[in-house]
């Protein structure tokens, strides 16, 4: 007991410090048990955001039985797919079966310990921190491959080499986008640029710009080709070959069911949470408060921070207002008194947000999360607007359009970056 | 002209003599419990990667035997069937059934009872087409459209289920005619949809027509030439994508197409993109057929002198008629009874389906979903 508070303590007293960085077993195991269970509740919300966004663009109502506004719909269905019979092909290599949505799984979540959601709301920071996410997130090929092989079956086998084939080549885009932003970070008195996803973040408050604008427009260009490639390296829509319902039914999970089909679709929506937090963390200034320029000082700071706050207090107003508009039937009693009470708890959330001690810890990551769930809504509009590319288009899109643009624009930024201290510092 | 098909056959696939290890063809069953092959097709592909080396449909999980249902009802009886074989575009089933046996009696529907024929067969050529758009766009990836599609058929089934009752299979025409006179206000419901209906057109093709990747996906894939069509008997607006200006309802007018003046949109590649397009102009033409149709619409009887009990004299009769997806044909043989002696179908899409082979050698997997669904099959015709 005596220990844990004095871990308390020395997180206390370190404040510029991530808890890895800064030694604390303790806070780290804290913080790796925060981000997962956020995690989980993020792609909870975010599979009924799909749905009820995607059914709003197409005319319908998507989920509405299960709780209010079918608020229950992600609980049910994680009901029912625990509960389903656990099936594995005859013909499938079982430990291979067995094994690759673990990989996937792995490697998704792995990712998050270095993505920094505030300065020191990491598990750590580590000084090769944009490798370690590319390097851990580009695993999760291997457990679809492996998924793929095992279920010896002919769909998912073409579906896992269309995205193993699809993940390598748009990982080399991707790499180049990445480099440009990293380069950018090196733009200092020092000429030291810094592959930390803090130290970026910070690069970024330092020279007091986001990397899609710098260079005008080459950091733009360099984030379109990362915004690209990492809608197909988490193969969604249009890229998502390699679960071309129409076309490979399900593609490589297709003989995944249950439990394991569960670990495949947590994968998915972390990866793209994760994927999106890369994007944030490169160019669109990490946990930096939109405005810091034009609307400095301390009103404004105290403005912005009191944005989570409103936020979660808006979502309640939201749940009270449709609370109120419920059918006055009795069968609509207890969804009206649950919505009602989700409000409850949102505004709590909120009225907390807005308290000076958590709302200064707080809004870096609130900052970043909203960030981040405006990636996730990009893609499902993505979803709902875009056919499908083929394989070769696909192909051509990322070797001979996306490869040569960012070989371009990291030569161009080199250029200009080097033109710049020449001629200004000299 | 002739084809050479390489045939897979079942036995040549379990070929003992198959090389040990062959890794340059990979063989798959696509279908018959697939998403996108409208129903229960089964395509046998033989691959090379993801290149389509050849492929083979086979059919007949949705075989009801319709013909030979035929032979055991009146003629009156049969009447119903024919709605379940093509059941996406079940009024011009039967448009082609009532004409074929009238031709047969040597009766003809009153032009009361024909103006009205036209009107509910060309909302259903429109109610056709917005299945095939919505459907094919969904194979393809893009999976809003499919929606929009099905929001706006429904004013068409609202109609038909105020004019007779059912929504899909409707048996909305007797041979002879009509059965039921016009609802009140059905040339206001039919008029408000035709306003409605025109700007969703564009709303379609907005998603679509200049999307890149929908362009991308459908331009140059599954292309035929008029030549191979032709040779394949191959109809409808998949004939026309490849630029032949064919049409029954020009070229041999029935029920009263000759009077009203419409367009026959053709393409020029035969490629799947041309079909889309083709067909997005047959939707828009389709209105002006009803509008032409409702302005004009005639009063008087709804229905020809028909004996209660057919008794047709002795002979055999082919007609046909443009449906939504080709010529669909009814052959009938009388040997003066109540009952037909033999009734033949010749379905649009059953012809059109044996295209498939010819345009997706050399093609992708993903093409062959987009040729299937632009080749817009129904199995319930194809199997019958």
């Amino acid at each position: 007991m005596g220990q844990i508070i004095q871990y308390i303590e020395s997180y206390l007293k370190t404040k510029d410090l991530t808890p890895g960085a800064a030694g604390n077993m303790f806070w780290a195991l804290v913080y790796i048990l925060l981000i997962f269970g956020g995690l989980s509740v993020a792609v909870i919300a975010m599979n009924w955001l799909e749905r009820k966004i995607l059914a709003h663009m197409q005319v319908r109502l998507g989920p509405m039985r299960v709780g209010p506004h079918g608020l229950l719909q992600p609980i049910a269905d994680a009901i029912k797919l625990l509960l389903k019979e656990d099936i594995m092909p005859t013909e499938a290599d079982r430990f291979v079966f067995w094994t690759a949505p673990l990989i996937v799984v792995m490697a998704a979540f792995t990712v998050f310990i270095v993505v920094p959601f505030g300065p020191t709301h990491a598990v750590t920071d580590m000084n090769i921190g944009v490798l370690f996410m590319l390097g851990v997130s580009s695993l999760s090929v291997l457990g679809v491959v492996m998924a793929g092989w095992a279920s010896n079956s002919h769909y998912p086998l073409i579906g896992a080499l269309r995205s193993s084939a699809q993940m390598v080549s748009y990982e080399v885009a991707m790499g180049l986008a990445v480099v440009a932003a990293v380069l950018m970070t090196s733009l200092n008195a020092e000429g030291t640029g810094t592959l930390s996803m803090i130290g970026i973040v910070q690069a970024q408050q330092a020279q007091g710009i986001w990397f899609i604008f710098k260079f005008f427009p080459l950091g733009a260009i360099a984030f379109f080709i990362f915004a690209v490639s990492m809608v197909a390296e988490t193969n969604r829509a249009p890229f998502d070959l390699a679960e071309a319902e129409s076309e490979l039914t399900a593609g490589f999970h297709t003989e995944y069911s249950g439990f394991r089909w569960s670990l495949f679709f947590l994968a998915e929506y972390s990866a793209m949470i994760a994927v999106s937090s890369i994007a944030v963390t490169l160019w669109l200034g990490g946990w930096l408060r939109p405005f810091p320029n034009l609307l400095s000082g301390p009103t404004w700071d105290l403005v912005f921070s009191l944005f989570p706050g409103i936020t979660f207090l808006l979502l309640a107003a939201m749940c009270f207002f449709n609370a109120a508009r419920m059918p006055k039937h009795p069968m609509f009693r207890i969804q009206t008194i649950g919505l009602a009470g989700f409000g409850m708890v949102l505004g709590l959330i909120g009225l907390v947000l807005l308290l000076p001690a958590v709302r200064v810890r707080v809004q870096d990551i609130f900052w970043f999360a909203a960030k981040v769930a405006g990636f996730m809504y990009l893609y499902i509009w993505y979803r709902g607007t875009f056919p499908r590319y083929r394989f070769d288009q696909l192909m051509h899109i990322g070797w001979k359009v996306l490869l040569p643009l960012g070989l371009a624009v990291l030569i161009l930024t080199a250029s200009v970056a080097l033109l710049q201290q020449r001629l200004w510092h000299p | 002209m002739t084809y050479q098909h390489n045939t897979l056959s079942h036995l040549e696939l379990e070929a003992p003599e198959k090389p040990f290890l062959d890794s340059n063809e990979l063989v798959i069953n696509m279908g018959p419990q697939h998403p996108a092959t409208h129903g229960v097709l089964r395509v046998i592909l033989r691959l090379d990667g993801e290149k389509v080396l050849g492929l083979e449909c086979v059919i007949g999980y949705l075989h009801r035997g319709v013909e030979k249902i035929g032979e055991h009802r009146t003629y009156t009886m049969f009447n119903p069937y024919v709605d379940r074989m093509d059941y996406v575009a079940a009024v011009s089933n039967g448009l082609g059934y009532c004409e074929t046996v009238e031709k047969l009696l040597n009766v003809e529907a009153p032009p009361r009872a024909q103006h009205i024929r036209v009107i509910l067969a060309e909302l259903n050529r429109i109610a056709s087409h917005q299945l095939w758009l919505g459907t094919h766009a969904l194979d393809i990836g893009a999976i809003t459209p499919l929606f929009y599609t099905f929001r706006d058929r429904e004013e068409i089934l609202k109609i038909y289920e105020k004019y007779c009752g059912a929504r899909l299979t409707t048996h909305a025409f007797r041979i002879g005619g009509l059965q039921y006179e016009t609802y009140n206000g059905f040339e206001k419901d039919v008029k408000n949809f035709l306003t409605f209906f025109r700007p969703k057109i564009d709303e379609y093709e907005e998603l679509l027509t200049t999307n890149r990747i929908w362009v991308e996906r459908t331009k140059d894939v599954g292309t035929i030439s008029a030549e191979d069509c032709i040779a394949l008997g191959v109809t409808g607006p998949v004939l026309r994508a490849s630029g032949v200006k064919w049409d029954l309802r020009k070229a041999q007018p029935y029920a009263n197409y000759k009077n009203f003046d419409f367009d026959i949109p053709t393409g020029h590649n035969g490629d799947t993109y041309d079909r889309y397009l083709v067909r997005m102009a047959e939707m828009r033409q389709s209105v002006r057929i009803v509008e032409q149709a409702l302005d004009a619409l005639p009063e008087g009887p709804i229905i020809a002198k028909v004996p209660k009990v057919m008794k047709p004299a002795a002979g055999e009769v082919y007609h046909s008629i443009e449906a939504p997806k080709g010529e669909l044909g009814y052959f009938i043989v009388s040997d003066g009874s109540t009952q037909p002696y033999r009734v033949r179908v010749r379905p649009p899409s059953f012809v059109n389906l044996q295209a498939l082979d010819v345009m997706c050698r050399g093609e992708l997997v993903a093409d062959v979903i987009a040729v299937i669904g632009t080749l817009d099959i129904v199995l319930g015709e194809v199997d019958r």
